[in-house]
């Protein structure tokens, strides 16, 4: 285990920590602006992938392929914000989780039927299928694009929230939602900005996810669940939140799975070891979730705590 | 000297940068009917919560019947006979009104660990609650459903679930809220009964009806308390009298 | 002292018609099949069986979401952990089912024990999104047990043994199911009823007031959600013994989706409910697909868009269920 590999290994974390921050971001704002759980977020970042991938390989022009997923996938947010979602934001927590379930199956076959049952190839852009010389060592020139966008769209994302009329409001409403709404605001236009701006930044991390994992239908259930770990563990409606939970599950899940089996190997006997490591890696982060919330139930930066101010 | 029903130690409680408990120090005596007033956003409700267990004070001592309950749950003190009622009605208001005193009955008596034998067929637990029913006038609507009694109604089920539990200090959180004036006068008379029975803090915003049933009155002004004293000697306090007697005539 | 029934019936009530009539229906299934289908009764019974057991597991899973009013999203990990209870001793030559309703119940009251007393400690929205979690980290773990077919699953060589009860053949296994099932409604129903129900509908309808009155309610809802766990593991014994199958597939979180439609379409915070969701749901699923495939046979293997349509309606119309729709008493007449 060199150093080289463990700094290549962190960056990856950080890689799957951005992509992480930027679902969770709007998932937790949905949830704190309008108490909503849309199990269906998952759905935005698949679509964002199969839109990036089809535009990908029919215009060979990944800037578009990352506008037409953005823009698609923050075009179906709004659509479902809507005409489908508007009438569970009133009802209990139940109700929206069963609904948002039925949209998962139903925007998986959707898939299907459009680009059949197989998983889709989208290629690294030509630009960026080199590596990058970092630290000594070299590093896909991709992934640490990568990073870098995902930083970038953090720290627009905090100018957006900290700076401006409309973050403001966002605040606002995270914390005190009847508040905003006695303040004469247009809470259902704020609503649905916040809902499709979520699902934007769903549809880039989905995009920006393609070329290195596969796009199939159902690609989004898996990371679906790894952002309700990083919401519960940053604290719900908290961006901040979001923002260290992401990295923090991103780096310890990667790092797990890379050394768990080695750190194992060296503890135990050798058939233990291999039983259990990779069980344990996946499992590292849901233990860091029950550790968190055996210690601090509400989150390490929960909203309305400084978190949002 | 008896131990107090109720004593608060230099309470603190501050929200960012509002000490919305500003040292306070208050002390019921057994059988004992003590109000606390205050204008709105005197901190009331944080006093209140804190006293249940709902919110934990920043410094500062409760002690219930001499005996310390800080950092104690809410339920171990409503074990130790501290009752409450709200002041925005919270009900099970699926269940029947028989139900909800039942739950009260329930607490007191223990037993919550059966799970065969029907709640409804523990007929000393039934009579009970019907007593306690009946005690606050509401023994005819045993069996209607919450959400279908009149407001006045539900406010006297609160009380009947408070008094179910077999307090020894009842925490009354403003039971004339929201009330007509027929419904009031009918609370006011049932107070009035209970006080015979029970050591009361009564928090009220109706100044008529804390001044016929209180025997000591304590003023809280942006979470200091700043005169406690029998009916006669606050009407009389100037501080009081500016701050909030003041204030409610010219409103 | 205690009557059979915890509270009177009414006999001329609609809901008492359509769970006698159910109750009837399924005793005489097996006779049933034989008689309509012939050689294809083993179909009907096998399908009849898989209601029974989401039946069950759905009776367990409403104690905690219709009573409790806490919504799990992960109760398809204890039918895993029952499905492997069954599948690995038998791979190491344990037979019998005792041991392996033993070792079910055993292992999902320590796991439900764990992970109710974190979960708990969380409400609302963070609840749904722990549960879930922590069903995700048992279906990995399970996952990685390449010695027991990992992703993969692993078969079950026979079915369990359990003496003189045979599961054997199909019918057993039915009648064994169904008879759980039934223990499991008239338990939940008296629970419900009892003192310890009161206390736990009461934390659902005011958890605040509850726990005021001087109740402990967390010690109500960890035993709640413990034993709708234990319910689910044997839903799983069941599970592994008519499939021969044990599967992480078995506590994917779709299935703890399909638990709480059940619950949902059945009636939530009703004793009778799940049952009636299991037999609705169950039959959707299996004649969604033939119905696409007789109108648009290009189709038909995306029946599922129509099945997430139909949950999505649910979701949005359906406030109380369909047998929570059925009216309690005879028309006309006043509570007892």
């Amino acid at each position: 285990m060199t150093t080289q590999l463990a700094l290549s290994q962190l960056l990856n974390g950080l890689q799957l920590g951005v992509l992480l921050f930027l679902m969770a971001a709007g998932l937790t704002l949905v949830f704190g602006i309008m108490s909503f759980v849309n199990l269906a977020h998952g759905s935005l970042y698949m679509l964002g992938a199969y839109f990036g991938a089809a535009t990908f390989a029919n215009t060979d022009s990944f800037l578009l392929a990352l506008l037409a997923a953005v823009a698609g996938a923050a075009a179906v947010g709004l659509v479902l914000d809507r005409f489908a979602l508007t009438r569970l934001y009133e009802r209990d927590h139940l109700d929206q989780v069963l609904a948002t379930f039925g949209l998962i199956l139903f925007f998986n076959e959707v898939i299907r039927i459009i680009w059949g049952p197989g998983s889709i190839f989208m290629q690294v852009p030509e630009a960026l299928s080199a590596t990058v010389e970092l630290f000594g060592f070299a590093y896909p020139a991709y992934r640490f694009a990568i990073i870098v966008a995902g930083l970038a769209v953090a720290l627009g994302l905090y100018l957006l929230i900290q700076k401006t009329r409309i973050g403001m409001l966002i605040r606002a409403g995270a914390t005190n939602p009847h508040m905003v709404a006695s303040l004469g605001v247009d809470i259902k236009g704020l609503n649905t900005l916040v809902f499709a701006l979520g699902a934007g930044l769903a549809g880039l991390a989905g995009v920006m996810a393609g070329p290195i994992i596969s796009v199939q239908p159902g690609m989004g259930e898996p990371v679906l669940i790894l952002t309700l770990v990083v919401i519960i563990i940053g604290g719900l409606g908290s961006i901040r939140g979001a923002f260290y939970g992401a990295l923090i599950v991103g780096v310890v899940d990667t790092l797990g799975r890379a050394f768990m089996p080695t750190v194992m190997r060296a503890l135990f006997e050798r058939n233990t070891a291999d039983a259990a490591g990779p069980a344990l890696a996946s499992m590292l982060i849901y233990l860091l979730m029950a550790v968190v919330l055996a210690l601090r139930p509400q989150g390490l930066f929960p909203a309305g705590s400084g978190a949002t101010r | 000297m008896t131990t107090s029903a109720l004593e608060t130690v230099r309470l603190v409680k501050r929200f960012g940068g509002v000490t919305a408990t500003d040292q306070v120090s208050l002390t019921v005596a057994p059988g004992e009917l003590h109000a606390l007033i205050g204008p709105n956003g005197a901190g009331k409700s944080t006093l209140i919560g804190q006293l249940a267990g709902e919110l934990s004070p920043d410094a500062g001592d409760i002690r219930l019947f001499g005996q310390s309950v800080i950092g104690r749950p809410v339920h171990e003190r409503a074990r130790l006979g501290l009752g409450r009622t709200y002041q925005i009605t919270q009900l099970a208001r699926e269940f029947t009104a028989l139900d909800n005193v039942l739950l009260g009955v329930n607490a007191r008596r223990g037993g919550n660990t059966r799970f065969w034998g029907p709640a409804r067929q523990d007929l000393e637990s039934v009579a009970r609650a019907r007593a306690a029913l009946d005690q606050v006038g509401l023994g005819e609507r045993a069996e209607a459903q919450v959400a279908a009694l009149a407001h006045g109604e539900q406010r006297q089920l609160e009380i009947a679930m408070a008094l179910a539990t077999e307090p020894r200090l009842l925490l009354l959180d403003e039971p004339l809220a929201g009330m007509s004036q027929g419904e009031a006068q009918a609370m006011v008379t049932l107070l009035r009964g209970l006080k015979k029975h029970y050591t009361m803090l009564l928090v009220e915003h109706d100044m008529d009806a804390v001044f016929t049933l209180a025997d000591r009155v304590s003023v809280l002004v942006y979470g200091r308390i700043i005169a406690t004293g029998t009916v006669a000697e606050i009407r009389a306090n100037a501080d009081v009298r500016a701050a909030y007697l003041g204030e409610e005539t010219a409103a | 002292m205690s009557a059979l029934w915890p509270t009177a019936i009414d006999w001329r009530a609609p809901r008492t018609w359509v769970a006698l009539g159910t109750l009837a229906l399924l005793l005489v299934l097996p006779l049933l099949a034989e008689f309509v289908s012939g050689d294809g009764a083993d179909f009907w019974v096998k399908f009849a069986t898989r209601v029974m057991i989401y039946a069950l597991a759905a009776i367990g899973l409403n104690l905690i979401l219709g009573f409790g009013g806490l919504v799990s999203f992960g109760h398809a990990m204890y039918v895993m952990l029952g499905s492997y209870a069954v599948a690995i001793p038998t791979e190491h030559g344990i037979t019998s089912g005792w041991l392996h309703l033993v070792i079910a119940l055993a292992a999902a009251f320590v796991l439900a024990l764990v992970v109710g007393a974190i979960s708990l400690r969380t409400t609302g929205i963070a609840f749904i999104m722990i549960t879930l979690a922590f069903a995700q980290m048992l279906f990995f773990a399970a996952v990685s047990l390449k010695q027991y077919g990992g992703d993969d699953g692993l078969t079950v060589a026979a079915r369990s043994d359990f003496g003189v009860i045979s599961i054997a053949g199909h019918i057993g296994l039915y009648y064994v199911a169904l008879t759980v099932v039934l223990l499991a409604l008239y338990l939940s129903w008296r629970a419900v009823l009892s003192p310890f129900g009161l206390v736990l509908r009461a934390s659902k309808a005011n958890a605040r007031r509850t726990l005021a009155l001087g109740h402990p309610v967390f010690r109500f809802q960890l035993a709640a959600y413990v034993a709708s766990a234990l319910l689910c593991a044997v839903a799983g014994v069941l599970l592994a013994n008519l499939t021969q199958f044990a599967s992480p597939a078995y506590g994917a979180w779709t299935l703890s989706g399909e638990l709480i439609v059940v619950v949902i379409l059945g009636g939530l915070g009703t004793v009778f409910g799940p049952l009636i969701g299991a037999i609705l749901l169950l039959a959707l699923e299996e004649a969604l697909p033939t119905l696409v495939e007789a109108l648009l046979p290009a189709y038909k293997a995306n029946w599922m868009l129509l099945l997430g349509l139909f949950i999505f309606l649910i979701a949005l119309t359906l406030e109380r269920g369909v047998y929570g729709s059925l009216p309690e008493r005879a028309r006309g007449r006043q509570q007892p």
